[in-house]
């Protein structure tokens, strides 16, 4: 989230597409409800679906799913069309005014630099223009043909109400009364939130369909401001911690990236991620890039990390496959490439898509490792459980190990929500008979490793032998010396630029501000830096005051970065440093102090003038938002409408008779999986999966209580398609991709009507995904039988939100 | 029974009804004998504040549990509830978090490593210390054959890609923290956590 759970209930209009969080996020939702009882706010739901969220909304439409894109781009047209935007915010805070490079272009349904061969963008064109001082071009008048402004108003010019009727099946009376009460929020004093979950990130153009909401945001005015923002509202308790830690393919701690191959040197790597300001005189904070990564690696490898070696930049692994993301590394496992796997609290038979492929890489490899509270699917994908899990043991050589773990009650550390809270936690009781937590599990299993490698030598063993691993019981490290590691510590006094010491060697840092890239600091994740300090453990404080009435509680727990609790909140002030209105006032410049002071740690250089002229978007090279994403996006700079790779529909209705743009042109999808891919004649109904409000994910089945409240699998379908194909409440039916099936009970509902897309009638079918064949629940089948095995063209999530299926009584 | 109740204390009941069946903790009791019932329930009990370890909102929960701190004695957990200094949660919990206690004690908690032979049907229980011993045995051996230095063209990549990882994003910051060190120094990439799905 750019803001956080109590900030809702400042906005002034919440727009709740993608998620659903009356039921997944229930007890957040409440200041969604405090904002409509108090702040005389209004709720609008878009969903396929009538939800529970539906259901208290002021305002809703139903939309179909994987056609967010449309409606958002429509809305983008309106509000410039009609000029109903935050102009002074747009003009000073975005990159409205900025020009773009002659070679930019969108044609067909393709943006410049397109090879179909790869299936990639080459992205030189998608770049702002530069004058002679070095700096980038503008005008302020926001008329040039080339400036981004004119760019965008041209790109969804296309995104009429008619056009976005057709293809997101919203009848065009509803799209105009919502677009209109959206374009209310762009006067200076009035804010909208936006509200979004998996139900946008799970598409093949996922990423962009979140762009689109931080452009509509922009326009609005939207970002930095109380009750604003666009909030990830996010799935388990420490998702946003593991992703804060770089725990993914090609990441490190604190979003700093691992080289590709290419990057053979350490200084072209850092300095290609050391963003130098392009407008003059912004503050760029990634300009500090290298100062992060050497206080990592001096975490990590201590004295053996100098500035002679490059602070060991050969030691970590490079990148040779653009992305060795779930869908890849199952692609290469289902071939024979893997011959080990470890799934720590993750159950990937139940949450990867086209279980069937999932089953057949499980079964080629030679060893699995599940480490784990529950007895999960993952951990017994061998054996037979009928038509639930119908395999051969005796067919199915992988070795598998299980090793169980400590749950959240049996041990101490911190958990990140989605408002970045780093909450510290402490453990109640000791863990069922000899279980064990992961912290000791990993750090009994690397001494092992780091045995073998001093007994018997082995293959680069540099960096196993020099892991700093200074922990007081070196198999068993405390969650205190982690969490104060990776805040970190001086390694030296470090000096101020008088030659006073600030900071003597061996104290825990207060501030990233403090790191240097000279190897006098450790840090293992910079942005963590200020959550351990001189003063303790800042995440485990309990202060829950307000002082300023806006719902921001400093002093409670500490949230990433530096204890700031709304991103952008210079944003909240004008271009003179003054709110934008009186009942928005958050963070605001004083002249008689000679900072900027308010409800929240400025997001901002504390003393930075606003007649020094720094643009509240610090971590960009402009300073300001980007309404045009230049290099962030591998699929364009402005997101645009593809249907999802399996779709009731079969085209573009945006590009009609345009094959190639049908679908995201430039999302990766493998030749075996894209044969897996139904067609709308076989597969004719578009499916969606969603989470209960009594479950989570597939833990809950394994609790009584749950199981007694939601204790079977069922699958639910509008009334007209149950008269269609004959079915009655409570039957039972089989869900059908091409390539797998599902047998559930079937809930008849109002909540789903059929939709006019194009020249078809669409229906939805909602499938709950809590079932498995493990637990108390009763049994019930994966559906990740149904789901595509196909991502998001920049993150690879899986697009479990939009495929197809047929469903038939069973 | 005729129950008045206002929309606020509904809302209030949604969140907290579901983990208890008597009306008297649900609210519909006089004060003073919710009061009476809370105090002997939780008398003696120790108080551990934690958060609920289900969704991203981070509800602040107290988890009760009983042990008088003797040498044989080990805690046990037998009450969770909402944290009402909690500034986002106030105390409320969802029908997930009011069933964490089922979830502390269910009957799918593991308690002991085992193995699953190649071609087996069955379970095998060993000990942690074989366990560990044979999985290092097996990444060795692994990363020994697989690691790569140099590419075919040539290029240092120091990698491991035959031997990949899942991490979990309903575990802790510090298991998160020391997986990533251990996983990126033994030079794995195939590397993911529920953030990419």
């Amino acid at each position: 989230m750019t803001n956080h759970w109590v900030d809702i209930r400042n906005a002034n209009l919440i727009l709740s597409m993608g998620g659903n969080s009356a039921e997944a996020h229930p007890v957040g939702f409440r200041w969604v409800t405090e904002a409509i009882e108090h702040n005389k706010a209004e709720l609008i739901t878009i969903d396929p679906r009538f939800t529970r969220t539906s259901a208290v909304a002021q305002d809703r439409a139903f939309i179909r799913t994987g056609s967010d894109i449309a409606f958002l781009g429509g809305l983008i047209s309106y509000l410039i069309e009609t000029d109903q935007i935050q102009r002074e915010y747009v003009l000073n805070y975005t990159d409205a005014a900025l020009i773009v490079r002659d070679g930019y272009g969108f044609e067909e349904g393709l943006f410049s630099g397109y090879d179909e061969a790869t299936r990639s963008y080459d992205k030189q064109s998608w770049m702002y223009e530069k004058g002679d001082d070095g700096f980038v071009r503008r005008d302020d008048s926001l008329s040039d043909p080339r400036c981004v402004y004119q760019l965008l108003r041209g790109h969804y010019a296309r995104y009429t109400p008619d056009m976005v009727s057709s293809i997101s099946g919203i009848p065009v009376a509803d799209i105009q009364r919502i677009w209109k009460k959206i374009a209310a929020m762009a006067v200076p004093d009035k804010t909208m939130t936006i509200l979004y979950a998996l139900g946008w990130t799970q598409h093949s153009i996922g990423s962009q369909i979140i762009r689109a909401a931080a452009m509509v945001q922009l326009l609005l005015g939207n970002m930095g401001m109380p009750g604003g923002g666009v909030n990830a509202l996010r799935g388990h308790s420490n998702i946003q911690g593991l992703t804060d830690l770089g725990l993914l393919s090609q990441l490190l701690p604190g979003y700093m990236t691992l080289a590709n191959a290419k990057e053979q040197g350490y200084r072209a790597y850092i300095d290609k991620r050391t963003k130098q300001p392009t407008v003059a005189g912004q503050v760029s904070y990634w300009k500090n890039y290298e100062k992060f990564h050497v206080s990592l690696m001096k975490a990590w490898y201590g004295q053996a990390a100098t500035a002679d070696n490059d602070w060991c930049f050969d030691w970590l692994p490079k990148l040779e496959r653009p992305l060795y993301d779930i869908l890849d590394t199952f692609e290469r496992m289902s071939k024979g490439e893997l011959t080990g796997y470890f799934c720590q609290g993750f159950n990937p038979l139940a949450s990867f898509p086209d279980r069937a492929k999932i089953t057949r890489a499980l079964s080629s490899l030679k060893y699995l490792v599940v480490m784990d509270p529950l007895n999960t699917e993952t951990s017994e994908f061998w054996k037979s459980y009928g038509e639930y899990n119908d395999v051969d043991p005796s067919q199915i050589d992988t070795e598998v190990f299980r090793l169980p773990t400590c749950c959240f009650a049996e041990d101490d550390g911190s958990i990140v929500n989605s408002a970045r809270w780093l909450q510290w936690h402490w453990a109640a009781a000791p863990p069922p008979g000899e279980s064990r937590p992961d912290t000791r599990i990993m750090g009994e299993l690397f001494l092992r490793l780091k045995q073998l490698y001093q007994t018997e030598g082995g293959v680069f063993p540099e960096p196993i032998l020099n892991l700093t691993w200074d922990y007081k019981i070196p198999h068993e490290p405390k969650s205190e010396e982690l969490a104060r590691e990776f805040n970190g510590y001086a390694l030296e006094d470090l000096t101020d630029a008088q030659g006073q010491v600030v900071r003597r060697a061996g104290e825990q840092l207060s501030g990233f501000g403090e790191l240097t890239a000279d190897g006098k600091t450790t840090a293992g994740c910079w942005i963590f830096t200020g959550c351990w300090t001189e003063a303790g453990n800042q995440m485990a404080r309990r202060d829950n005051a307000d002082p300023y009435g806006t719902g921001n509680t400093l002093g409670w727990a500490w949230a990433w970065p530096a204890n700031r609790r709304v991103l952008y909140n210079r944003a909240s002030a004008d271009v003179q440093g003054r709110p934008w209105g009186a009942n928005k006032a958050f963070v605001w410049w004083s002249a008689a102090q000679g900072r900027w002071i308010g409800a929240d740690v400025p997001d901002f250089p504390p003393t930075s003038a606003p007649s020094e002229g720094q643009m509240p978007f610090i971590m960009q090279p402009e300073g300001v938002g980007h309404l045009f994403a230049g290099q962030s996006m591998v699929d364009g700079p402005f997101p645009e409408h593809y249907e999802p790779f399996e779709s009731p529909v079969p085209q573009n209705l945006l590009h009609p008779g345009k094959p190639k743009v049908r679908n995201n042109p430039a999302a990766r999808i493998f030749d075996e999986d894209r044969a897996a891919l139904g067609t709308p004649e076989e597969y004719p109904h578009a499916a969606t999966t969603y989470r209960l409000t009594e479950h989570f994910h597939y833990w809950t089945k394994h609790a009584r209580l749950n199981a007694i409240v939601q204790p079977q699998q069922f699958v639910e379908i509008g009334e007209k398609l149950a008269e269609e194909i004959g079915v009655a409440a409570g039957d039972w039916v089989k869900v059908s991709s091409k390539r797998g099936f599902i047998k559930a009970v079937a809930v008849v509902t109002k909540r789903l009507k059929p939709m006019t897309v194009g020249d078809r009638q669409v229906h939805h079918v909602g499938i709950p995904l809590h079932w498995g064949f493990t637990g108390v629940a009763k049994k019930g089948y994966l559906v990740n039988a149904l789901t595509p095995f196909v991502g998001d063209a920049n993150t690879q999530t899986p697009e479990y939100k939009s495929f197809t299926v047929r469903v038939e009584k069973a | 029974m005729a129950i008045n109740v206002t929309r606020r204390q509904f809302f209030k009941l949604g969140g907290a009804g579901l983990a208890t069946s008597s009306l008297a903790v649900m609210g519909f009791a006089p004060e003073p004998a919710e009061a009476s019932i809370r105090q002997f329930k939780l008398t003696h009990a120790k108080e551990t504040r934690n958060t609920c370890t289900y969704c991203s909102v981070g509800c602040g929960i107290l988890i009760y549990s009983k042990g008088d701190g003797a040498k044989n004695v080990e805690q046990n957990v037998f009450h969770i509830e909402g944290d009402p200094d909690h500034p986002v949660s106030r105390g409320s919990l969802c029908p997930k978090g009011a069933g964490l206690l089922d979830f502390v004690h269910s009957d799918g908690r593991l308690a002991y490593p085992q193995v699953r032979e190649a071609g087996s049907d069955e379970w095998k229980r060993i000990s942690w210390d074989e366990a560990l011993g044979r999985i290092a045995r097996h990444m060795k051996d692994d990363r020994d054959a697989n690691f790569v230095q140099r590419n075919a063209q040539g290029q240092t990549v120091n990698h491991w890609t035959t031997t990949g990882f899942l991490a979990a994003s309903g575990s802790s910051n510090e298991a998160g923290y020391i997986t990533h060190k251990v996983v990126r120094t033994l030079g794995m990439v195939a590397f993911d956590n529920q953030a990419r799905v």
